[in-house]
């Protein structure tokens, strides 16, 4: 399943890496906070809704790295951040897609008000397809359901495909294996 | 009527038009096959139309069952009745919440009811955030593709629109271009009192609304802004939940040959805003005559559409002209449905003409729609509403007349002999020279072949065929009618000819003259069913399809249900020449000339053969079996031009399609073409001789004469 997901996410654009534990997720998103040289100015935010891969994270120690990582996810610091980044709560391997129960506010501002958007994945969250998600989520319990596959994309000006429109315009999805029942 | 054809003769002159079009339209063909790579399309397809199919049926009880639960969800539904309480709706709730900013994503509903212009005139300010949408809204323009609504406009046009706007001169650098977007939109987007969105569909079981989209424009607008308008056409409705999943399954990839846009948002009620209030969800489900098209027995087909838009992606015509030309708003074949429905028959008159009738979309519609039959439906209508043309009148009053209809061709076979040379009419007198413009006319052949029939001698044989041989191969190509004697009598069948036989129908259908239709539909049936024949062939699939289907058809439209067990009987009598020659080929009555290689050929799928008659493979396999090699061509199933009476109206459009045909098919390099309509054959037969090339054009029966036993 993981595979095809990847193959799929990969084809729309979608950056795709799979770690054993939630400690080799969590340094390759403290990489990529480097990499992108957060900070704590405006435009170089980075944005962490809560989620349950925080659980046990250490933040103090994490914005004493990074004082550009804010857990206050507002409009104001995700509009200015650099990475978003989310737990979502299933895959989708026939067409690479990520899903979340997005009602709550900020985790639409986090990730797609951000230029990067990282979302994070347990592995075993993978479901085959969109019949398969629909029987899994119950509306009654989702307000706002999103499904998300690559970046934000156009071809609207002479049929030129185009990364990055008003949405992220990179799509990091870190799959981890044992995240467990944790969703 | 002179100021469309003015639209149109602009439209083909326009490059940019032709060139984007042309190029989307080919890799468009190819880029949906691969997104439906490993899925049963058909039964797709059928699980999709069943769903729309079931939601028209029930249109008041789920826009109900919707309201019920989206207003328990929290959200408020409008019943808009008309484009005018929709409009009123909306500005009322801007001016009692103090709305002054609004931004929108992409929705053919507002564009319909001209929602932007309502909403401006009230002081509003309305920014449309969608890349190709805020682009035609810059320029003053309307959409001219339902899923891309800029595809005609070139970079640099875009920049000079974007230059405009942010006072500074911007290149035509596409990713550039696209950045200047996002950051002007961006701030829009913070500063919006309110936001707009369309519906793709509107789930009754859960009161949601889902959002297809790529941009991610939608999820910003329905996010935040703290009041959300969703405008949604009742045609949306779909009744549950799981019934979204095969809808969401078909749209990307027929809309983009996406396997899913980037952006799929369902939403159930309102959500919280980022201050922590709750967002206010308004949805006004507008009808504007969709419960009336509903109720209608025809037309409620069309609300099995989805909007993917790729009726237009493989119409022939279309990418030729675009939308500002073939549509009103809603553009392109399903979109002259909806503009006959949404705004007024009237205004689709000069746009319904413009299909060819090639049947193209309908083989493709993922709601398994016939457009070309509903617009012959519109045609009707107009016709009986408004009457025809005089000169139309004129036209169809002699092709019902039998014996004067077939006296002024045989007169044209004396008079065109002045102008036909070896076997052409190269050029025409004064009005009818546009129809020889680019192509040359087979002339009026010295006896027709009602009149060679009689000289045929025939040996006295077991098996009875009646042949009906169509005006082209009567009047133009006896000899075709010649060699199918020969192959028929071969087989163990005696031809016979009733003289009774006429036109067919198709041009008068074609031009919604239904009665005129039904008249030759009579007299053909009582001159084919005279006599007890096994079987009545012909080699034009136009006229087969006509004896087959469309007879019962036009009987049926006009409630003549008393001639329908007659028609019913001659409709299983018919056969297309190559399905029954394949037939006797396979029960061992015909075989072919051993060991013999004919050679290279390529084949011409005609309209009606392979779309409404469904036989590809006979005549491919009876071509193999005689020695031929075929190598196919580009696009070898798409319309080469003719169309019947098309190519006499629309002679402007006719030209450029036939001209893509002959292309495709010189690249092959193949020195003969088959093909089993003798008006596909008069087309391509006629361009190839204009251009001086030496490219044989050849009916499929004219190739097997010669090699079989």
């Amino acid at each position: 399943m993981f595979d095809l997901f990847k193959a799929k996410a990969e084809a729309v654009s979608a950056e795709v890496h799979r770690f054993a534990t939630k400690k080799e997720g969590l340094d390759f998103i403290r990489q990529l906070m480097t990499t992108e040289g957060i900070a704590d100015e405006p435009q170089s935010y980075a944005v962490w809704t809560e989620c349950p891969f925080l659980e046990g994270v250490d933040r103090d120690e994490l914005v004493k790295e990074f004082p550009g990582l804010k857990f206050n996810v507002t409009r104001t610091f995700a509009e200015q951040s650099k990475i978003g980044i989310t737990q979502m709560h299933w895959g989708l391997a026939n067409t690479g897609s990520v899903c979340q129960n997005s009602t709550p506010a900020e985790e639409r501002l986090a990730s797609s008000l951000s230029w990067i958007h990282v979302a994070i994945l347990g592995t075993d969250q993978i479901l085959p397809d969109m019949p398969t998600l629909l029987e899994k989520v119950d509306p009654k319990d989702c307000a706002y359901l999103a499904i998300i596959s690559g970046p934000s994309r156009t071809a609207d000006i002479e049929r030129v495909l185009t990364i990055g429109v008003h949405g992220p315009q990179r799509l990091v999805v870190v799959c981890i294996d044992d995240l467990g029942g944790t969703n | 009527m002179s100021t469309f054809k003015d639209s149109v003769d602009k439209a083909l002159n326009n490059p940019n038009l032709g060139g984007a079009l042309g190029r989307f339209s080919e890799a468009y063909a190819v880029a949906r096959l691969k997104a439906y790579e490993g899925i049963d399309i058909e039964a797709l397809r059928n699980r999709v139309a069943a769903i729309k199919g079931y939601a028209a049926e029930h249109m008041e009880e789920l826009a109900e069952q919707f309201t019920k639960m989206a207003t328990a969800r929290g959200a408020k539904v409008f019943r808009a009745r008309s484009p005018q309480e929709a409009k009123e709706y909306i500005a009322n709730l801007c001016r009692e919440k103090g709305v002054k900013k609004i931004v929108k994503s992409k929705s053919m509903a507002s564009e319909e009811i001209h929602l932007n212009e309502h909403l401006q005139k009230q002081g509003l300010t309305v920014n449309e955030t969608d890349l190709g949408e805020w682009i035609i809204q810059l320029a003053g323009q309307k959409p001219s593709h339902m899923v891309m609504p800029a595809i005609h406009m070139t970079r640099d046009e875009v920049a000079d629109l974007f230059s405009k706007e942010v006072d500074e001169r911007l290149s035509n650098d596409i990713p550039k271009l696209v950045k200047v977007a996002r950051k002007e939109l961006r701030s829009k987007f913070l500063e919006a009192d309110m936001g707009i969105s369309g519906g793709n569909m509107a789930i009754a079981e859960t009161g949601t609304i889902a959002l297809v989209t790529n941009e991610g424009n939608a999820r910003l607008t329905t996010s935040l802004p703290k009041i959300h308008v969703a405008l949604v056409g009742l045609e949306k409705l779909v009744p549950t939940w799981a019934d979204a999943a095969p809808i969401l399954v078909a749209l990307p990839k027929s809309a983009t040959s996406q396997l899913l846009t980037s952006y799929v948002s369902l939403i159930t009620g309102p959500t919280p805003n980022d201050d922590g209030s709750m967002k206010e969800m308004h949805i006004v489900l507008m009808d504007n005559r969709r419960s009336e098209m509903a109720a209608d027995p025809v037309f409620k087909q069309a609300l099995q559409c989805i909007r993917c838009a790729s009726c237009l992606n493989v119409c022939p015509v279309y990418r030729l002209v675009g939308g500002h030309v073939f549509g009103h708003i809603y553009t392109g074949g399903i979109g002259t449905i909806l503009t006959a429905w949404f705004d007024e028959l009237k205004k689709s008159e000069d746009i319904q003409g413009l299909c060819i009738q090639c049947g193209k979309c309908k083989e493709i519609c993922p709601g398994k729609i016939d457009i070309p039959g509903l617009i012959l439906e519109i045609r009707r209508r107009l016709v009986q509403e408004q009457g025809q043309s005089v000169t139309q009148k004129a036209i169809f009053s002699v092709v019902n007349n039998r014996h004067l209809f077939h006296g002024m061709l045989r007169a044209a076979s004396k008079a065109g002999k002045f102008m036909a040379k070896d076997g052409f009419i190269r050029h025409l007198p004064m009005f009818l020279s546009e129809l020889s413009e680019f192509r040359s006319l087979p002339a009026i052949a010295d006896k027709p072949f009602r009149d060679v029939f009689d000289t045929i001698k025939q040996p006295v044989l077991p098996g009875k065929v009646a042949f009906y041989a169509g005006c082209l191969i009567d009047f133009a190509y006896p000899e075709m009618g010649e060699k199918l004697v020969k192959i028929l009598n071969k087989a163990g069948y005696n031809v016979t000819f009733p003289k009774g036989q006429t036109c067919c129908g198709a041009p008068a259908r074609y031009n919604g003259a239904y009665e005129v239709a039904a008249g030759n539909a009579t007299d053909n049936i009582n001159a084919l069913l005279e006599k007890d024949v096994d079987y009545v062939i012909s080699a034009c699939p136009t006229c087969t399809g006509a004896l087959k289907h469309e007879f019962i058809d036009v009987y049926e439209n006009l409630g003549q249900r008393d001639k329908l067990p007659k028609a019913r009987r001659l409709a299983t009598k018919t056969m297309d020449f190559s399905t029954f020659v394949k037939q006797l080929v396979d029960e061992g009555k015909l075989s072919f000339k051993e060991g013999v290689d004919l050679g290279k050929i390529t084949y011409h799928d005609s309209c009606h053969l392979k779309r409404t008659l469904h036989a590809e493979k006979e005549p491919r396999q009876l071509l193999t079996q005689a020695g031929y090699e075929i190598n196919e061509m580009f696009e070898c199933d798409t319309c080469c031009g003719m169309g019947g009476s098309y190519s006499i109206k629309f002679p402007e459009i006719s030209k450029p399609i036939l001209t893509r045909k002959l292309t495709n098919i010189k690249a092959t390099d193949c020195k003969t073409v088959a093909m089993d309509c003798p008006g596909c054959v008069m087309q391509i037969r006629g361009g190839f001789d204009k251009e001086g090339s030496k490219i044989q054009v050849k009916h499929t029966l004219e190739l097997l004469a010669d090699a079989l036993k």
